[in-house]
């Protein structure tokens, strides 16, 4: 006879010993929509810690540095925040783009991170807006950019005993803001055939200063696109630094032919994508 | 004839008697009912596509704590019954997710977790997919002996292709050296998914004195009692199925899975069993529709006239052969045109993929969007409207069916014209969107129904019927025994009893219900009615010719003498004991339903994506009993055919395992990706019906393939020929174009 | 393995159970505590045939632990409308013919009475957004559209 034992403990400290000592598998849990997928017809022994009693992980803050992001709150509570959505409507409009309104329920930013698919929408969205990750192990405080966080596919840098315990989001320049797009064959609830995350600044006369392009689903991680950001600083986004934007995030996919579309369609997408999310972006950071 | 008559309840939208209790929760389906003592059964499902089953050990399992039964194959008492092997595989696996054994255990996980238990050692086989690879020269073979039936002479040598039909008249050369001019197409359509929301399960019973009871969701539960009991060697009188409310099942639940799996585990726990599907299972073991590859060959004269229709189909069956519903697919493909050169070949062909069930108008879909394509491209080629078109050639009272019988009365040309004023049809095109019209035809059937209406001593009554209701038709039997005995609509209560309660019923299927099982009520309520005048006249010492039923009351028609329903009731005991009427019929003369779709789509051409963006859905009624009931029949069929189009479709890797077994990646279509669809009830009376009534359930998922076929291919400016419209399928045709 | 013992609020009446930390909310509603209204499509979060409130949220119940419904206010269908009175929104899928099979039904309600408290006046796309995780394979979604735009409107005529 296999156990599964559930705990909820109230601190990070504890949370982190538990997941640091257990002798079986242990798995966090956030929203759930994952992991519970996930167990289905699984029966081994597996401690799951649920985060959600941890006030820190269920809290989302606004200063003047930014934004400091609870890993576990879910999405449908991080769309009602206008002030987060202010600053990074793109992110918010990823962590939106999950699931369906039952799923945004529990879902969460955090979740979708360290569940590490490929073809995760925040995580475009948190690259293009340079997002920390803030780790707390059996070894102390670590902090790891989002680019470097996920490894492969279902795979993070996190080492047993850690938890991730926070999403820093710094405070953007003037005239900055972003768009993530994805695309899916459906209107709603299907998983990102390719995504796009972009983070726009724009000088006083309309001149791109700065960008950050992220891709999803094309390449077993999100992929920072430096030669697309390249493509649009210095241009005013006309059609030519678009496209040529474009075909740098399509030169950098790297995709697979699955159930969800195919290589030839995934690298062509993911430009049309990059190009469409940098129009909305410049324009919001122009507005 | 009935059109001219004014009904009293007919043609009403009242609130469906069931209604209540499914807007609340209280309805119960197949996984609600719990017993007892109960266990809970899973299966076993081969990981191969093809493969020999060379031994399957089920000791560890059968030494598991929580288990209490395990079956395979050879727990099966009918070896001879020809649908076993897909209950329970044999000596050979035949498909990704056929069943190979089963458990009963004391909580599903503990069942889970004893299939894992089960050993089976299998000799894995190369896979055969598709149609090409089953009829290639070197294919290998799924079944050793199989050698194809239907050939001018037999074969010499096994193959996959189970067999050949043809059907032809008039003189096919002829007419195309009539034609001015000639199109020939092929067109693909993927394997498709019935997709109920409700998977299937059951909660069954066997008693030591051999009683059994089977509780289910099913389109028939006389037919899960007829196999089962075959299966099972059972005699129908001690097999007892209870019909649950069933939530949806579109053809996908005429047959058995599960039922006399659990009966065996339940025959040998003496525990009553449950067993319901997983999603995936429901995906991997159930279902779907044959995927096809159809050719098409038609001729025209320049003035519009059709010379010449020819087709050769190609249907896979899944795994046994005879599954492909081939027949109608060659019965309906030109049924909507009068041409009198038509000729039509089919296959069927095995593959390993799950034995092919009924789908909604089965085999009708493929084979008529091949057509229709066909036509719309003809009818640009020719420069004349698409409707024009089909006027001209448009099927009607008389013509001479491909199949055999000449059409009675049918409302093709109604449909037609009502789409051509349809103010969908009559609007402007925005730039970008390209607009398919395509017609549809279903046959129908009639077929045995057995109703009895029980009148209580306070003259309200019982309708018992035994067709199990996947979409509201207990409304429509109160609705017309209402009519017949002339009572308010709510003097009666309809259900459906389990097979002890009532003679032989077929399935819901081939949308016979409101129009056979409709009759059947219709001929109990008229035995009411005499039994009604019988005691009236008793009482008044006449005969019963003298009495008459009008307006819900019996009338003396030598004086002034009447009574109500309820007196005749009250009084019943007196006069002859309680009043039961009775309507056991084969009923004949099913009318054929003819629809007419108008899509509108509009496609990103960056990403390839099409957006429904306007739909219209046109169809002959005959007469709607429950118009709401009628027009939810057009647009569920509208809203699954336009999925077929788009985006439904089995996706196998290179070993033949499905790849999405889940709502998740086998992508119905959701709220957010219809419009409103658009309805026109056409009413061309069915002569063979007293209301004129003909079925709807099945017409409307036709039409949608090829009218979606043709608006795709008129946003793109490109013939598209191979479904579903996903866009990767777009996109990769924009970009060969340009 | 151990079972763990739940207090929660269903429908407003307090309810303990006992369950393995590994079930579902969906599987202790309708296997431990009789609560079959609530119906399983997929278990994946995939079909919104499960839905179900949690502390005033709309949830997949199949998504959801049993445990964590520890201190929570459920709602469920069997909590919507009384027994001699069916809610609007219930009386409107009625009127409009918005069920053929029914199977869909309970979780189109309980989804359905979340989105119209949150907005009370949808225009038909938000509603069909905010539906889409709710399959229905019969009607086309066309009359669970407009029964759920009148329910509204009758709502707020009502408020």
């Amino acid at each position: 006879m296999v156990s599964v034992v559930y705990e909820a403990p109230d601190s990070i400290q504890d949370a982190v010993k538990l997941l640091a000592t257990s002798k079986v598998k242990a798995n966090v849990l956030a929203g759930g929509t994952d992991l519970l997928v996930q167990m289905r017809g699984q029966h081994e022994p597996r401690l799951i810690v649920d985060v959600k009693k941890i006030a820190s992980m269920m809290a989302a803050n606004v200063s003047a540095d930014g934004v400091a992001l609870g890993p576990a709150v879910p999405s449908a509570e991080l769309s009602a925040r206008d002030d987060i959505k202010a600053i990074f409507p793109g992110l918010v409009e990823a962590a939106y783009l999950i699931g369906s309104t039952q799923v945004q329920g529990r879902c969460s930013v955090g979740g979708n991170l360290c569940n590490s698919s490929p073809a995760a929408d925040t995580i475009p969205a948190l690259i293009a807006n340079r997002a920390q990750c803030v780790i707390e192990g059996p070894d102390g405080e670590r902090t790891v950019a989002v680019e470097d966080f996920v490894t492969g596919v279902q795979r993070n840098c996190m080492t047993k005993g850690e938890l991730l315990t926070m999403i820093k989001l710094p405070q953007p320049a003037p005239r900055t803001s972003d768009a993530y797009l994805r695309f899916i064959p459906r209107t709603e609830m299907d998983i990102a055939v390719a995504g796009a995350g972009v983070s726009i600044t724009l000088g006083e006369d309309g001149t791109c200063t700065d960008a950050r392009v992220a891709i999803g689903a094309v390449a077993v991680t999100a992929l920072l696109v430096p030669e697309a950001a390249a493509a649009l600083i210095g241009s005013k986004l006309d059609d030519a630094a678009l496209q040529a934007a474009a075909d740098a995030a399509s030169a950098a996919s790297k995709p697979i032919t699955d159930r969800r579309g195919t290589i030839e369609y995934r690298k062509h997408v993911v430009g049309v994508l990059v190009k469409r999310a940098a129009k909305i972006a410049a324009e919001r950071a122009g507005g | 004839m009935s059109e001219a008559q004014d009904y009293k309840y007919i043609g009403q939208r009242t609130i469906r008697p069931d209604g209540y209790d499914k807007v609340t929760g209280r309805a119960n389906y197949a996984a609600d009912l719990a017993l007892p003592n109960m266990i809970w059964g899973k299966v076993l499902r081969s990981p191969h596509a093809h493969a020999k089953i060379k031994s399957i050990d089920t000791s560890a399992a059968e030494a598991h704590p929580d288990v209490f039964a395990v079956a395979t194959h050879a727990d099966i008492p009918n070896q001879r019954n020809p649908g076993a092997l897909n209950i329970l595989a044999k000596d050979k696996a035949l498909y990704h997710g056929h069943a190979v054994a089963a458990v009963a255990a004391r909580t599903e996980q503990a069942a889970e977790e004893a299939l894992g238990l089960i050993k089976v050692d299998y000799e894995v086989l190369t896979p055969v997919m598709n149609l090409d690879d089953a009829m290639a020269p070197n294919a290998p073979l799924i079944h050793d002996q199989l050698f194809t039936n239907g050939l001018p002479e037999k074969p010499s040598k096994p193959s996959n292709v189970a067999s050949r039909m043809e059907m032809s008249k008039g003189d096919i050369e002829a007419g195309f050296k009539e034609a001015d001019i000639v199109i020939e197409r092929e067109f693909r359509t993927p394997t498709v998914h019935q997709g109920y929301i409700e998977p299937h399960a059951c909660t069954v019973r066997y008693d030591a004195d051999g009683q059994s009871m089977i509780w289910c969701s099913t389109q028939g539960h006389f037919d899960v009692r007829g196999s089962t009991a075959n299966m099972l060697n059972i005699e129908h009188s001690k097999l007892k199925v209870i019909a649950s409310e069933i939530g949806g099942g579109f053809g996908g639940k005429t047959t058995v899975y599960i039922e006399p799996v659990a009966m065996i585990l339940s025959r040998k726990s003496g525990r009553p069993v449950k067993i319901q599907m997983d999603r995936d299972e429901v995906f991997k073991g159930s279902g779907p529709a044959s995927a096809t590859r159809n050719k098409v060959k038609i001729g025209a004269r320049k003035d519009g006239t059709i010379t010449a229709m020819e087709a050769h189909l190609y249907y896979e069956s899944g795994a046994f052969p005879g599954a492909a519903p081939l027949g109608p697919g060659c019965m309906t493909i030109f049924t909507p045109y009068d041409v009198e050169n038509q000729y039509v070949e089919g296959f069927d062909v095995v593959v390993n993929k799950p034995k092919v069930a009924a789908y909604r108008a089965p085999g009708a879909p493929q084979s008529e969007f091949a057509c229709e394509m066909v036509i719309n491209e003809l009818a640009d080629e020719l420069g004349i409207d698409p409707i024009d078109f089909r006027l001209k050639n448009a099927a009607k009272e008389d013509t001479q069916t491909l199949y055999g019988p000449k059409l009675k009365a049918v409302g093709l040309v109604e449909c037609l014209e009502a789409a051509k004023s349809s103010p969908h049809y009559q609007s402007a095109l925005e730039q970008g969107v390209g607009r398919g019209v395509a017609a549809g035809f279903w046959f129908n059937i009639g077929g045995v129904s057995s109703v009895i209406i029980n009148m209580n001593p306070d003259g309200t009554g019982t309708v018992l019927e035994g067709s199990p209701d996947i979409g509201g038709s207990r409304a429509s039997m109160q609705m017309m025994a209402a009519e017949e005995l002339q009572l308010p609509i709510e003097t009666f209560t309809t259900i459906i009893p389990d097979t002890a309660h009532l003679a032989h019923n077929d399935t819901t299927g081939g949308s016979r219900t409101t129009f056979a099982t409709g009759m059947a009520v219709i001929e109990a309520a008229a035995d009411v009615v005499r039994q009604f005048k019988e005691r009236a006249a008793a009482v008044w010492n006449v005969t019963p010719e003298q009495v008459q039923w009008t307006d819900g009351v019996a009338i003396n028609a030598n004086g002034e003498d009447k009574m109500t329903a309820a007196e005749i009731c009250a009084n019943a005991g007196r006069t002859g004991g309680q009043i039961t009427g009775r309507g056991n019929i084969n009923a004949r003369g099913a009318g054929p339903s003819f629809g007419v779709h108008i899509a509108d789509i509009k496609v990103d051409r960056e990403t390839g994506k099409a957006d429904v963006v306007r739909y219209t859905a046109i169809q002959d009624a005959g007469k709607a009993i429950h118009p709401s009931y009628v027009e939810g029949q057009y647009q569920g069929g509208a809203a699954q055919g336009i999925g077929w189009s788009m985006n439904e479709e089995y996706i196998y890797n290179k070993d033949g395992l499905l790849e999405n077994p889940g709502f998740l990646d086998y992508r119905i279509p959701l709220a957010s990706d219809l419009p409103m669809i658009e309805t026109i009830i056409v009413e061309v009376p069915n002569s063979f019906h007293p209301y004129g009534v003909r079925g709807v359930g099945e017409t409307g998922i036709i039409p949608p393939l090829a009218a979606c076929g043709t608006a795709v291919s008129k946003s793109i400016g490109i013939r598209m020929t191979e479904l579903p419209l996903s866009p990767p399928r777009i996109l990769k045709a924009i970009q060969e174009a340009s | 393995m151990s079972k763990s013992h739940i207090t929660t609020t269903i429908n407003g009446d307090v309810r303990e159970f006992l369950c393995d930390p590994s079930d579902t909310l969906l599987s202790v509603l309708r296997d431990n505590l009789g609560l079959t209204g609530t119906k399983e499509g997929c278990g994946t979060g995939d079909c919104g045939a499960c839905s179900v409130t949690v502390n005033g949220r709309l949830v997949c119940s199949c998504l959801v632990l049993g445990v964590e419904a520890e201190g929570a206010e459920i709602g469920t269908v069997e909590g919507i409308g009384s027994s001699d009175k069916l809610h609007v929104i219930q009386q409107k899928f009625l009127e409009h013919a918005a069920l053929q099979c029914g199977i869909c039904t309970p979780g189109l309600i309980v989804s359905t009475k979340a989105l119209l408290e949150e907005n009370p006046n949808p225009t038909e796309d938000e509603a069909r957004y905010y539906l889409a995780g709710n399959l229905c394979r019969c009607t086309g979604y066309d009359k669970i559209i407009r029964a759920v735009l009148d329910s509204a409107e009758t709502l707020r005529g009502a408020a």
